[in-house]
């Protein structure tokens, strides 16, 4: 039972540190690429216009698409690894 | 064939279609009508999902807005996809381990609390009632246009056709529906702006096309488009913004405003596994981003083929003549959509940015005043016929818009119904109600919720925008907290959670109806809404980001301050962390 306990509550470590990882990208591509750091990023030309404003347009949207599958994949490993999948 | 004919018949196959697969897979019990048996693939769920999730707004606005505010409006397509992510990692998985059929009874539970439950019920419906108001008014209008009734008539026949697939079918009728409603929208949505992409920079691709270069010029087409309309006055297109303070809120109360409407959480309700909740939410991104990716293309594209149309011969030689303008010109002058004004009486038509660093220039060409304003929410409509595309392509526009705006209300109306039948009588007021009276229950208060919302549908008090606004605020800034906190934190009590949704919802709706009236009745606004009224630049559209960081601190200062939660709730957070021991969503 204790053993169950430690185990489970690795899992949840493993899982927050993914999570973690996964939204700091998640908001270096929206809040910082495409809003914030788009001035630093202005002089990398993009097809007419910035880096900036392709982050914004769809940079951001193609990395998301890539973070939930990149996260649903991971978590499926560390379900197998802990034994806690279903 | 006439071209109210071929939308009758593109309206009416698709129709049939819907009205079709919601009787074949009508719901024969609750847990059918509330998460469609909980045996939905995650492929079709997601695209279900993306039915629901691009409404009227997605569909016909969403292009138009970026058309009109270039870079500067970018916060909607990052706000309305960068929800999914926290969905996918802080929301989803958890809940459909939890497997109940609604979000008020997992806050209702996990806070061990009546109250917090019947607090979470009032969250969910003034959002929900609040935006499927838009998407009736949206659809009635959509129907007006294309079928050429009148807008009554028009509201009354998306009524009906609502009640008979979301009343008798429930979640599954919902499903399978939206399923070939999103094949029928993105259809629609795409396939214009492929023709559209090609004429203009070669590329059959639009998302590739919008950084390509534009063929006639030579030059990238966001650099000519740029170049037109600053000639003309206008803000460059790809312009940074200066108050980004307000860029990062906004963007950021769409997102978890996305992540807390209870009409999406629950669709994570009907899949098999936890595991394939997480699939879930990236194929529903994947099938939300075919339009958001086409969609800032679009608004580029017909923003620079309406300078063209208008100015011919390029934006420093004349305007075209206003007997010689193009045929959809003409149609949508009828619907009061396009409005012209010779204000200087030489018949051509000047469209150009009244301001006044651009008047010297609008003096030494002999203009006195733009003489063209065009609504923008009919862009993403007229597109097909801007760019000269067979009728059969304005025929599946019709259908695409109306798919969008029917199947988010129908969504919408699931929610409403599931919270009242459920968590109101069954949870509340009659515990003991037969699973056949709650499905009755449950079908009547939709009923209830059509009638309402289409009333206040014909009856708008005029403020779509806002209201959109609003139901994302309330979401971002009530529901997503308590429920992101009920998973991560095991110290938040039943007090911390009801006192920061109380607070969460309190202060954003105060610092909203400030700006734009109490309850939006026009003229009773303390502050006139521009920005140098705003504290510290945040607008009311942006305020829902900053409820959600009240919520959260009032909840975690109050249950520091109050006893933790009993073991047994500890227990259910421990659960709800593991997808080991999931079952199919269960009701007890």
């Amino acid at each position: 039972m204790a053993e169950d306990k430690s185990n489970a509550e690795a899992y949840w470590q493993a899982n927050l540190r993914l999570i973690a990882g996964c939204l700091v990208v998640w908001a270096a591509v929206s809040y910082g690429c495409a809003i914030l750091l788009r001035p630093l990023l202005s002089g990398i030309p993009v097809g007419g216009t910035d880096l900036g404003f392709w982050f914004a347009q769809q940079g951001s949207i193609l990395t998301f698409i890539g973070l939930i599958f990149f996260y649903a994949w991971k978590m499926n490993q560390l379900d197998k690894k802990f034994g806690l999948g279903e | 064939m006439s071209q109210f004919a071929i939308n009758v018949l593109f309206v009416g196959a698709s129709f049939a279609l819907y009205i079709g697969i919601a009787i074949w897979a009508k719901a024969g019990s609750t847990k059918d009508f509330y998460v469609a048996g909980g045996g939905v693939h995650p492929i079709t769920n997601g695209m279900a999902i993306g039915a629901d999730w691009m409404s009227a707004a997605s569909f016909i606005s969403m292009a138009g807005l970026i058309a009109a505010g270039g870079y500067a409006n970018s916060t909607f397509l990052m706000g309305w996809t960068g929800g999914y992510v926290l969905l996918a990692m802080l929301l989803a998985p958890y809940l459909r381990k939890f497997g109940k059929f609604t979000v008020p009874e997992f806050i209702g539970d996990r806070f061990y609390s009546k109250q917090a439950r019947l607090v979470a019920v009032i969250c969910l419906i003034v959002a929900s009632v609040t935006y499927v108001i838009g998407q009736m008014a949206g659809a009635g209008v959509a129907f007006s246009r294309f079928l050429e009734v009148d807008a009554t008539t028009g509201l009354i026949i998306a009524a009906v056709v609502v009640f008979f697939y979301a009343v008798l079918g429930g979640m599954k009728g919902i499903t399978y529906t939206q399923v070939a409603q999103y094949i029928v929208l993105i259809i629609a949505y795409t396939i214009p702006a492929v023709f559209i992409s090609l004429e203009l920079t070669g590329n059959p691709l639009p998302p590739l096309g919008l950084f390509s270069e534009h063929t006639e010029s030579g030059m990238p087409l966001l650099a000519k488009l740029n170049q037109v309309i600053t000639e003309l006055g206008f803000n460059e297109y790809t312009a940074d913004v200066d108050n980004k303070l307000n860029m990062v809120l906004f963007t950021l109360s769409l997102m978890i405003g996305t992540a807390g409407l209870p009409h999406v959480i629950i669709r994570f309700f009907t899949v098999p596994k936890v595991a394939d909740a997480r699939w879930s939410a990236g194929w529903a991104l994947v099938f939300i981003g075919l339009l958001y990716l086409t969609a800032p293309a679009v608004a580029s594209m017909a923003r620079l083929n309406l300078m063209t149309t208008i100015y011919p011969d390029g934006p420093t030689a004349e305007a075209i003549q206003y007997e010689e303008r193009p045929n959809w010109v003409r149609e949508w002058e009828v619907t009061g959509l396009i409005q012209y004004e010779d204000k200087n009486g030489d018949g051509r038509i000047q469209l150009y940015n009244d301001t006044e660093a651009f008047a010297p220039t609008a003096e030494a060409r002999g203009w006195e005043g733009n003489e063209l304003v065009v609504n923008r929410d009919i862009l993403v409509l007229a597109n097909p016929e801007i760019a000269n595309l067979p009728g059969w392509v304005i025929g599946l526009i019709a259908a695409g818009g109306l798919a969008a705006a029917l199947s988010t209300a129908a969504g919408l109306l699931l929610a409403i119904s599931s919270a009242i039948s459920h968590d109101l009588i069954k949870g509340s007021i009659n515990p003991n109600i037969s699973e056949k009276g709650e499905l009755m229950a449950a079908r009547i208060s939709m009923s209830v919720a059509i009638v309402v919302a289409t009333y206040l549908g014909a009856n708008p008090p005029g403020f779509a925008a806002q209201v959109v606004a609003l139901a994302f605020g309330i979401a971002a800034a009530s529901l997503f907290p308590a429920l992101m906190m009920g998973i991560f934190s095991k110290r938040v009590n039943n007090m911390g959670a009801i006192a920061g949704m109380l607070t969460g919802l309190g202060f954003t709706l105060v610092y909203i109806f400030v700006y734009k009236g109490w309850l939006f009745i026009p003229g009773t606004n303390n502050l006139a809404d521009t920005p140098e009224n705003w504290v510290l630049g945040i607008s009311p559209l942006s305020i829902g980001a900053v409820g959600a960081m009240i919520n959260f601190a009032v909840a975690f200062t109050v249950s520091k301050a109050t006893a933790a939660p009993p073991q047994e709730i500890q227990e259910l957070v421990e659960s709800v962390r593991y997808p080991k021991g999931a079952g199919m969503a269960v009701d007890h």
